[in-house]
C-alpha cells in the first residue's frame, strides 16, 4: 500500500513502524544516550526509537529538541525515518540537520499503521510504502 | 515554494552538503509557514549560544558545520562573561564547553559579540530591512522600534540564514501580518521599570498578538521601549508592537479585535505581587544595559558600597567604550559582566531570590534558573543592593 505525502527532509529509508498519537518533545521525552523514551507520561515510555520509522503527530517543547535528534543520529540511535501529520520547526530542523528522511501531510490512516509493520519513507518521491505481513 | 536557479542549485547540493542542508531548513520552514519565496537578509543574530541551553547536542552540531556566513552575523548572550567567568562562580568544565561553542561560531565567520541588544552596538538594521534575528527582545525592538522585518528565528534557522544570506518570506516579513490586533489604552504616566511591568501584563493578555499602545504623557526613551518589548516577548510571544506617534506606524488600515485598558493600579499590582524584599542578589541589564543606563547606574552607585551581590549586564563593546562608568560601578563592589546575563548564565542558580528592574527577567528567572524574582524601579533595585531596603 502507498500513501502520498509531502517531503520535509530528503532521503529514503525503511524500518519497523513505531506509532504514537502523542506529540514528542525530543528534549525531555527521549534520552539522547540510549534512544529510549524516558518520560513515563508518554505513550512510548520505555521504547527505543533507534532504527524505527517513527510515526507521530508532530514535535513540541524546546527548540533544543532539534539538537537532540542530531545527537541521536551521531550515536546511531536516531529513527530511520519520521512521519508527521504536520511537521513543526523543531522536528523539521532536527531531521534536516541530521539527514533523517521526514515527511508530513499524510492521511489519518497513517496513524492506524500497527507498530512493527515494515514501512518505507521515500521523501524524495513523496511516498510512504506500507508492507503487509502477507 | 519558488526558488531561483541559484537557490535550486544550492538545494540540490551544488555548493556542498552544509549549504544544501541550510537551504533545506529554509525551504522546510517556508513550506510549514506558507512562504512563496526567499528574501535576502541584511543581518543575522543567532540564538543557541549559552552552553546551558544548547548542551553537548547543540555544541556538536555547530562544531560539525563547514562554511562561512555571508551577511553580518552576531551572537546572543553566552552562559558567562567570556573573560571574568571565574568571578561569576562558573565551573571550569562549563567554561571550557562555553568557549568551545564560541570558537565553533568564530570558525563560521560569526562576529563574537554576545548580546541581546545588537542594535545598541552596530548598525545592522534599518526601516524595511529584512533580518533573521533570534533573541525575542531584539526581534521585538527591530520590528517595532526600528521598523525592520524579522521573525523570531531558532538557532539553526538563524545560522541557515547567515550561511545562505536569505530567509523564507513569511510572518512578520509581510505587511498582512504586521497589522495591530489589540488596542492598548494606558491611563498612567509611565517611567523606567513601569514599561517592563506593563509589558509583563500585556504579553500575558495578547500572547502572540500585535498590540498598538496609546501612551499619555512623556515620550518613552529607547531603553523604555526596549524594556516594554522584552517583557511582552517573555510573558507572551509578542514580536511586534506599536506606540502611537512614537514607533513607525502600522501598514494600511487596521481594526483592533479587542481593546485593553490599563492604569496605574494594574501596574502597581505587578510590583506588589513580585516585591524585591528578601532578595539575596540584584541584577540589572535585561536586556543588556545601554550607555545611558550604565551612566545612570554609575551615578546612583557613586561613592556607595553594595551590601548584596549586584550584577550589571551589558555588551562588551558598551562596557569597553565607557570605562569610567564601569569603574565607578565596580568600586561600589557591584560587577559589570559582559557577554552574558542573569537569565542565561548557570551562575544565577546559586541565588534564592533575585531582584531586577526587568519584566523579562521577572518571567524567566523562576523557570530558567529556578530563582525567585522580584521587580522594582532601578532606584529601588540599587537601594536593595545598598542595604537601604
Amino acid at each position: 500500500m502507498e500513501i502520498k505525502c509531502h517531503k520535509v527532509a530528503c532521503g529514503c529509508a525503511r524500518g519497523p513502524a513505531l506509532v504514537t498519537g502523542d506529540a514528542i518533545s525530543f528534549l525531555g521525552n527521549v534520552d539522547a544516550k540510549t534512544g529510549v523514551v524516558v518520560d513515563p507520561a508518554h505513550e512510548l515510555f520505555g521504547q527505543c526509537i533507534a532504527g524505527k520509522v517513527l510515526i507521530f503527530p508532530g514535535g513540541k517543547g524546546s527548540t533544543v529538541g532539534s539538537y537532540v535528534i542530531y545527537q541521536l543520529k551521531k550515536r546511531g540511535l536516531a529513527p530511520a525515518a519520521m512521519i508527521n501529520i504536520r511537521s513543526e520547526p523543531i522536528v523539521a530542523v532536527g531531521a534536516i540537520i541530521s539527514g533523517i528522511p521526514l515527511v508530513d501531510r499524510v492521511t489519518e490512516e497513517t496513524m492506524q499503521i500497527k507498530s512493527g509493520t515494515l514501512v518505507e519513507v521515500d521523501a524524495d518521491q513523496g511516498r510512504v510504502r506500507i508492507f503487509r505481513d502477507d | 515554494m519558488y526558488l531561483s536557479r541559484e537557490e535550486e542549485g544550492i538545494y540540490q547540493g551544488e555548493q556542498g552538503e552544509t549549504l544544501r542542508r541550510m537551504m533545506e531548513i529554509l525551504v522546510a520552514l517556508g513550506d510549514i509557514y506558507g512562504a512563496e519565496t526567499l528574501v535576502p537578509v541584511r543581518s543575522v543574530q543567532i540564538a543557541g549560544v549559552s552552553y546551558k541551553n544548547i548542551g553537548e547536542a547543540g555544541l556538536e552540531w555547530i562544531s560539525d558545520l563547514q562554511g562561512r556566513v555571508v551577511v553580518p552575523s552576531i551572537l546572543n548572550p553566552a552562559g558567562m562573561d567570556l573573560c571574568r567567568w571565574k568571578e561569576m562562580g562558573i565551573e571550569e568544565e562549563f567554561a571550557l564547553k562555553q568557549k568551545e561553542t564560541i570558537e565553533a561560531y568564530r570558525k563560521l565567520g560569526v562576529t563574537i559579540d554576545c548580546t541581546c541588544t545588537p542594535y545598541q552596538i552596530y548598525d545592522l538594521a534599518g526601516p524595511g530591512d529584512h533580518l533573521a534575528w533570534s533573541e525575542s527582545s531584539a526581534v521585538s525592538y527591530a520590528n517595532s522600534v526600528i521598523g525592520a522585518r524579522t521573525n523570531r528565528e531558532g538557532g539553526p534557522s538563524a545560522l541557515a540564514a547567515a550561511l545562505v544570506g536569505k530567509t523564507a518570506l513569511y510572518g512578520y516579513h509581510l505587511d498582512e501580518n504586521r497589522r495591530p490586533t489589540y488596542l492598548v489604552e494606558v491611563e498612567a504616566d509611565l517611567q523606567g521599570s513601569d514599561y517592563g511591568a506593563l509589558g509583563f501584563l500585556v504579553g500575558r493578555i495578547v500572547k502572540d498578538g500585535v498590540p498598538f499602545f496609546r501612551l499619555p504623557g512623556r515620550r518613552p526613551s529607547a531603553d523604555e521601549l526596549k524594556a516594554l518589548g522584552a517583557a511582552m516577548a517573555a510573558s507572551g510571544s509578542v514580536a511586534l508592537y506599536y506606540v502611537e506617534n512614537v514607533t513607525p506606524a502600522p501598514p494600511g488600515l487596521w481594526q483592533p479585535e479587542e481593546t485593553i485598558r490599563l492604569g496605574r493600579k494594574e501596574i502597581d499590582e505587578v510590583y506588589a505581587q513580585y516585591p524585591g524584599g528578601g532578595a539575596d542578589a540584584v541584577a540589572l541589564g535585561c536586556p543588556h544595559c545601554s550607555a545611558e543606563e550604565l551612566e545612570t547606574i554609575a551615578g546612583l552607585l557613586q561613592g556607595e558600597k553594595v551590601q548584596k551581590v549586584l550584577w550589571v549586564c551589558t555588551a562588551r563593546k558598551i562596557a569597553n567604550a565607557h570605562p569610567d562608568q564601569v569603574a565607578t560601578i565596580e568600586e561600589s563592589g557591584a560587577r559589570v559582566f559582559c557577554d552574558t546575563c542573569m537569565v542565561v548564565s548557570p551562575a544565577t542558580e546559586r541565588f534564592g531570590k533575585m531582584m531586577t528592574s526587568s519584566g523579562k527577567a521577572l518571567v524567566y528567572l523562576p523557570g530558567l534558573a529556578g530563582v525567585q524574582a522580584g521587580i522594582g524601579s532601578l532606584k529601588e533595585c540599587i537601594d536593595v543592593a545598598l542595604g537601604r531596603r
